[in-house]
């Protein structure tokens, strides 16, 4: 079998009940059926986790590095929006 | 030690035969798979195999009155003294006809040990409470390669379908009942598994007719295994297998 041909799956490990799934890595698979199987045995030989998600890594919309600029960058400056920008009246002491 | 005694001894040596042979087989693929997630997958089922060696043999162990270990029984014995069913003993071959003998295997497992579950005996019914959850994964994985195999390209088609030509008489063995076994049955203590062989005959007919594959109708058997006749196969799988503690005696990690 050619891997190249193989779709790459991510693959989301949630370590204990409570927690929230983590990404973990990610793997060559036919489908995601096989991908679970695959999945579970790459990740979870020395009991990492109580459950999996698998996700076609094609079908994960992720931002671009290249649009950094106007994507993130403008956040950086409106420090308005942290509660720590602004002063609390003297009543209300600290929050 | 009682006949009975040394009865149950032989049929937990039998299956920890069965599953070091197949364990070891699959253990070659190590490093060998056809890509890094399948490499991964078949080590993980032959770890399962030869921890399922060790239960038997540790088990064959408590029952031994010279002493003997898992060791003892994994690396001392020669062919001859071997039991396994034959097939567990045959070379990989390709991919296809590794995943073959998986299926046929594992379908196997499934309803025997579901059988062992339920024997009077409580270390075996708790080997095998174990047994059937590995089993039942292994059982998933194989249906689904053949599934794959078979239904997939043409070339696939015939690899998988020439193994199970090859393997088919192998499987006469999975049924066969000797005296001593029949005795244990008896006790409630063995699986019947003659019983089993309807099942098993339907779980493969299920899977290779969705793998669009055809049932062998050669009617040809091979046996031997459980009487120590083996293949010209054993003897080299097991000079790789034994090599160490033969070279080395009670050499230990």
């Amino acid at each position: 079998m050619n891997q190249q041909n193989l779709p790459l799956f991510e693959v989301f490990i949630r370590s204990n009940r409570g927690l929230d799934h983590r990404h973990v890595g990610s793997l060559h698979a036919e489908d995601p059926a096989q991908a679970m199987d695959y999945a579970r045995d790459v990740y979870l030989r020395r009991s990492e986790g109580v459950s999996i998600w698998v996700v076609r890594s094609s079908d994960i919309t992720a931002s671009q590095e290249s649009d950094v600029e106007s994507f993130l960058d403008p956040m950086d400056d409106k420090p308005y929006r942290h509660a720590t920008h602004y002063k609390l009246p003297k009543e209300v002491d600290n929050m | 030690m009682s006949d009975q005694t040394k009865a149950l001894q032989d049929y937990c040596i039998a299956l920890g035969d069965d599953s070091l042979t197949l364990g070891h087989r699959l253990s070659e693929w190590c490093s060998n798979g056809p890509f890094l997630e399948e490499d991964l997958a078949l080590t993980n089922v032959s770890l399962d195999f030869i921890g399922r060696a060790r239960m038997f043999y540790g088990y064959a162990a408590e029952l031994d009155d010279e002493g003997r270990s898992e060791d003892d029984f994994a690396y001392l014995r020669d062919c001859r003294e071997y039991r396994n069913f034959l097939i567990n003993e045959l070379p990989n071959g390709d991919f296809a006809f590794t995943m073959a003998r998986q299926l046929m295997v594992d379908t196997y497992d499934m309803g025997f040990f579901e059988g062992l579950a339920k024997s009077s005996d409580p270390t075996l019914a708790a080997i095998a409470a174990k047994a059937i959850k590995e089993s039942r994964y292994h059982l998933r994985r194989s249906q689904d390669w053949i599934i794959r195999l078979g239904d997939g390209t043409a070339e696939s088609h015939e690899r998988t379908q020439n193994a199970f030509n090859e393997l088919w008489a192998y499987s006469a063995e999975f049924f066969e009942t000797s005296v001593a076994e029949q005795q244990l049955v008896d006790a409630g203590i063995a699986v019947d598994r003659t019983a089993l062989k309807d099942d098993w005959m339907t779980g493969m007919q299920t899977i290779l007719k969705q793998a669009t594959l055809d049932i062998p109708t050669h009617d040809w058997a091979i046996g031997g295994g459980r009487d120590g006749q083996h293949t010209e196969h054993l003897g080299f799988l097991l000079a790789e297998l034994q090599f160490l503690q033969r070279a080395y005696p009670g050499q230990q990690w």
